[in-house]
């Protein structure tokens, strides 16, 4: 540091930040994770450009205004993603849109895997699957339902209950069923899907319903098993 | 009464290369004519199926139960504004009365650019911007998914849709390219001063 402010004169200001730099708490940054899968690994049902624009636009322009909520708000930056869902409800929207939109990305590029990679319910979630809904068949028809009759932007959800029972919900924009909001069901997300436009626009325009349908083909059974097992542990 | 499809003011490809073919012929053909086709079965054989669109929209807002309603009559009623909105050969400043109005209300016009530009950019998910007259007084507004002014008391002079679906195709995660490109090169100022007129 000596060597570094020599001389005086001139480098004073610089000094000044660098030790200021040094002297602020380590913001603990929100950080995009990277996809687990090449980016046209999803093909045919996502195409590698919609993911392209997805994760590296649209999950990082979150990510970053989410980073930039830190300094206006206290606490922020010493929270986990996961557990600032359960208080977005003491935060600014700016804080919940992008705090949820953080999350919900994150768990999305996870529950999706290339086709015919993904496994298949453990026995536990399938027995889970049939007591709640009777089937697997069943489930997707519910599933889908409240993926297409979501009006505007938004996600389609499985969840677990506290009680135990496996539910299908669904949410506006960017808020999730962690998320302490009055009118909003909560439960452990199991399955989350984008139907914002953005997520399939470029390839279905206003055919929701086909990717929702295609969608399932990537549906990542080994990660909604062990979301399942955790949220039963709990 | 029958709700129908509006033809577009000018033909699919008079947008160009700002608003593309392709996407207006979703947007027309697709997501404005699916609204007036879910609001005609909705109201089929009920008491609405007699009014007129803003009767319909002004009968059931903020009612929950008939969220469906709304949103389809609102949807055809902000479409068919939004196409009006815009024209070939558009945006730019507006001259006349209007602009007298405009300076009076935001101070300039370069103040009441920088307030649109703000709501279509900050309004969350989807939704539009409107320019409004509110009790005498002009203002910038933004609305989530279907909402619209006539349910707030406020009478439409200009609107921007910012669902993804107006601009996807064409700017991506870009909608601020999208907005600026809609005050530049799209605003149809005849329709808003002929609105503000009618006020």
């Amino acid at each position: 540091m000596r060597f570094l402010c020599f001389p005086r004169a001139l480098l004073a200001p610089l000094c000044a930040l660098v030790l200021l730099a040094a002297a602020l708490p380590a913001w603990a940054a929100f950080e995009l994770p990277p996809l687990p899968y090449p980016s046209a690994a999803l093909e045919p049902a996502i195409n590698a450009t919609t993911m392209t624009i997805h994760h590296d636009r649209h999950h990082a322009a979150y990510v970053s205004n989410l980073n930039g909520q830190i300094s206006a708000n206290p606490g922020l930056g010493d929270l986990s993603l996961e557990a600032l869902q359960a208080q977005v409800g003491r935060f600014p929207a700016a804080v919940r849109n992008n705090g949820g939109g953080h999350w919900n990305h994150s768990q999305f590029w996870a529950v999706m895997a290339p086709a015919g990679q993904g496994g298949a319910p453990s026995p536990e979630l399938q027995q889970a699957i049939d007591a709640s809904f009777g089937s697997l068949e069943a489930l997707q028809q519910q599933f889908n339902q409240a993926a297409a009759a979501r009006f505007g932007s938004g996600w389609a959800w499985l969840i677990r209950r506290s009680d135990g029972q496996l539910a299908i919900t669904s949410t506006a924009n960017q808020d999730n069923p962690l998320m302490d909001l009055p009118g909003l069901e909560r439960g452990l997300p199991l399955i989350g899907l984008d139907v914002w436009e953005h997520a399939y626009y470029l390839q279905y325009q206003n055919r929701r319903p086909e990717y929702i349908s295609a969608w399932w083909d990537l549906i990542n059974w080994n990660e909604v098993n062990r979301r399942f097992a955790a949220a039963s542990s709990l | 009464m029958a709700h129908t499809l509006p033809a577009l003011p000018y033909d699919l490809d008079a947008l160009e290369p700002h608003i593309s073919r392709q996407t207006l012929e979703f947007h027309h053909g697709k997501h404005h004519a699916a609204y007036v086709n879910n609001l005609n079965n909705l109201v089929a054989g009920t008491d609405l199926e007699a009014k007129s669109l803003e009767e319909v929209i002004l009968a059931v807002a903020g009612e929950a139960t008939k969220a469906g309603v709304f949103n389809n009559a609102a949807q055809v009623w902000n479409h068919t504004f939004y196409w009006q909105s815009l024209k070939p050969g558009g945006g730019g400043a507006p001259t006349g009365a209007l602009a007298e109005k405009i300076n009076a209300d935001f101070g300039s016009f370069e103040a009441f650019t920088e307030q649109f530009k703000a709501a279509g950019a900050t309004q969350f998910g989807s939704g539009w911007a409107w320019l409004v007259l509110d009790g005498g007084t002009l203002k910038i507004t933004k609305t989530g998914n279907a909402d619209l002014p006539l349910a707030h008391g406020q009478k439409a002079l200009l609107t921007m849709d910012v669902w993804e679906h107006a601009y996807y195709l064409d700017y991506q995660n870009r909608r601020p390219d999208y907005i600026s490109t809609f005050l530049d090169k799209l605003v149809n100022w005849e329709f808003v001063a002929a609105n503000l007129a009618a006020a």
